[in-house]
């Protein structure tokens, strides 16, 4: 990967100072039924129109803290959230607000590419109906599939069943679809995790593209990726948010001893 | 020691293979002795059922006591119209009742709902024909199709909503969680996403259901009653293939116990057929 991220910082930082920020979190705390806490009071705020990673070794929370952003723990029975998550100054948490709304504005991309198992355009087609985005909605279709750079590919066979494309394909077309929503916010959960290195560069060349018009948040495993892709990093272990900092600064001269250890390799 | 000889045959290692043979064919065994049950019953049935077979028998409607010739097409048709009106009472509330358990899944009305569906299974089929006699026929004043289709439709609703249940939960969760992601009420990804990827499946419970309640007779004989007329009047007495069979083999006819054969195997060869098609389905459903 080429693009390099050095001239990124400098110029978000001082807007991230200012009020470019996508979403602030405030004191998250996630817990699971059995009173396991796998968020323990994390807060950070996200720059608007960038990529954020989320990095730790596994079972640190850092999927769950994502999934918080947008209210998918509540699909697991028991979860309890509290804290904060402000969107547009409005905490998603609020017993006011429905979270079938905050998804629509937030959206995800999920590990293992999980396209329906509908035809290609179908698949991006379908909850853009439901959104009541139905003008044009063959043009919507186009649009994102090139915007997810994947148009080419699959123009000619847009009626064909989505999960006969290739796994690198199926997670484009799953950032398709959730793109073709015009959401603000864009979480991906190790979106590369499952694809070969090909599939992936192709990935991370999207989301540097991506972000001219997204915030995206990721989370990943993969440290290199994390540097190659990211304007600020967050470093997670057990539950805590241990350093979050601009990612070359992070990866080049971390404040935490145990960031250290963790970037060069010493543990996880 | 051991080690040595393990290449030659032992007395010990020719008394284990002896074993294993016998344990192996002890498992085989009951397999066969069903599978020869299985096989004597349908060569009956075809001995003694195929020669009623021609084209009066499906053609025309019963003859009265004591005259030759005739067939069970209002028999054939009171069959089907009994398993269309109770597929469509059926398979709606078998789908809400089985996506309601999903869906509420751990939550009191999910278990009450769960707790009567699965007593209902062991309710003898025959009281759900008293139950209707009571409550529709002896109102109405009239036997008819339609309490018959009630009846049954006890027996195939409890049936199809457990095995429509695990079908769902044979879904991918990946693709609730792609729905629920993008927005979309939890009941539009229900009924947009994993009902219809579930649908292979769920016409295999509908065939189940209906092949349960084809050959049930005990529920008809309060309800459709039989009636040697073809009708397709839902509000009328109509005659069904195992009340055709009931009554033609207690006759002391010889033409009518050729019959009763004959339409019994014109019912296994139905439910057969139905239970093909839904395997083959089955198969051809893409494997994900």
């Amino acid at each position: 990967m080429e693009y390099g991220n050095s001239s990124v910082v400098t110029t978000v930082l001082p807007q991230f100072v200012s009020d470019h920020v996508a979403l602030e979190i405030k004191n998250l705390v996630v817990e699971y039924r059995d009173g396991v806490q796998a968020v323990k009071n994390i807060s950070f705020s996200v720059p608007r129109q960038a990529v954020t990673a989320i990095i730790g070794p596994s079972g640190c929370g850092k999927s769950t803290a994502l999934r918080a952003l947008n209210r998918m723990n509540e699909l697991m029975p028991g979860t309890r959230t509290t804290g904060e998550v402000l969107f547009h100054s409005k905490n998603i948490y609020d017993p006011n607000v429905d979270p079938v709304t905050v998804r629509r504005h937030i959206g995800m991309v999920f590990q293992k590419p999980n396209p329906f198992p509908k035809s290609i355009y179908e698949n991006i087609a379908w909850a853009a109906r439901i959104h009541g985005l139905t003008d044009n909605l063959d043009d919507l279709v186009e649009s994102s599939l090139r915007q997810a750079a994947l148009w080419d590919e699959v123009k000619d066979k847009l009626k064909k069943s989505a999960l006969s494309l290739s796994g690198g394909q199926q997670q484009r077309l799953c950032i398709a679809r959730s793109i073709a929503l015009k959401p603000e916010i864009i979480l991906m959960d190790e979106p590369t995790s499952a694809l070969d290195p090909i599939s992936t560069a192709s990935i991370e060349n999207l989301i540097h593209d991506l972000k001219q018009q997204y915030t995206i948040i990721i989370v990943t495993h993969n440290m290199q990726q994390a540097g190659r892709i990211s304007e600020m990093t967050a470093f997670m272990l057990s539950g805590d948010l241990v350093e979050y900092a601009p990612t070359n600064r992070l990866f080049v001269s971390p404040e935490d001893e145990r960031t250290e250890r963790y970037i060069t390799g010493r543990f996880g | 020691m051991e080690y040595e000889n393990q290449f030659e045959k032992s007395a010990n290692r020719t008394r284990r293979h002896r074993k294993d043979k016998f344990f192996a064919f002890s498992l085989i065994l009951p397999g066969i002795i069903v599978l020869a049950i299985l096989v004597l019953i349908l060569i009956m049935l075809v001995a003694k059922g195929v020669k009623a077979f021609n084209p009066d028998f499906f053609l025309s409607v019963q003859k009265p006591f004591g005259v030759e010739g005739g067939g069970i097409v209002n028999g054939i048709l009171g069959s089907l119209l009994i398993m269309a009106m109770a597929s469509l009472i059926s398979i709606p509330l078998a789908l809400i009742f089985s996506v309601t358990l999903i869906e509420k899944k751990d939550t009191r009305i999910a278990r009450l709902l769960e707790l009567c569906l699965s007593s209902f299974q062991g309710v003898p089929s025959i009281v759900f024909g008293v139950i209707m006699y009571s409550w529709l026929v002896v109102p109405l004043k009239s036997y008819s199709a339609l309490s018959a289709a009630i009846a049954v439709s006890f027996i195939m609703i409890p049936t199809v909503s457990a095995t429509i249940k695990e079908v769902l939960l044979l879904v991918p969760s990946s693709y609730k969680e792609a729905a629920i992601s993008l927005g979309v009420p939890r009941w539009k990804a229900m009924t947009g996403v994993i009902v219809p990827s579930a649908m292979p499946g769920i016409k295999g419970a509908v065939g189940l259901g209906l092949a349960r309640i084809a050959g049930e007779t005990a529920p008809l004989l309060f309800t459709a009653f039989g009636n040697p007329f073809l009708s397709l009047n839902p509000s009328k007495p109509v005659s069904a293939m195992p009340l055709i069979i009931y009554d033609y083999i207690k006759s002391p006819y010889a033409d009518w116990h050729e019959k009763a054969w004959g339409t019994a195997l014109l019912l296994v060869l139905m439910v057969f057929a139905l239970t093909l098609s839904i395997s083959a389905r089955q198969k051809n459903a893409h494997p994900r």
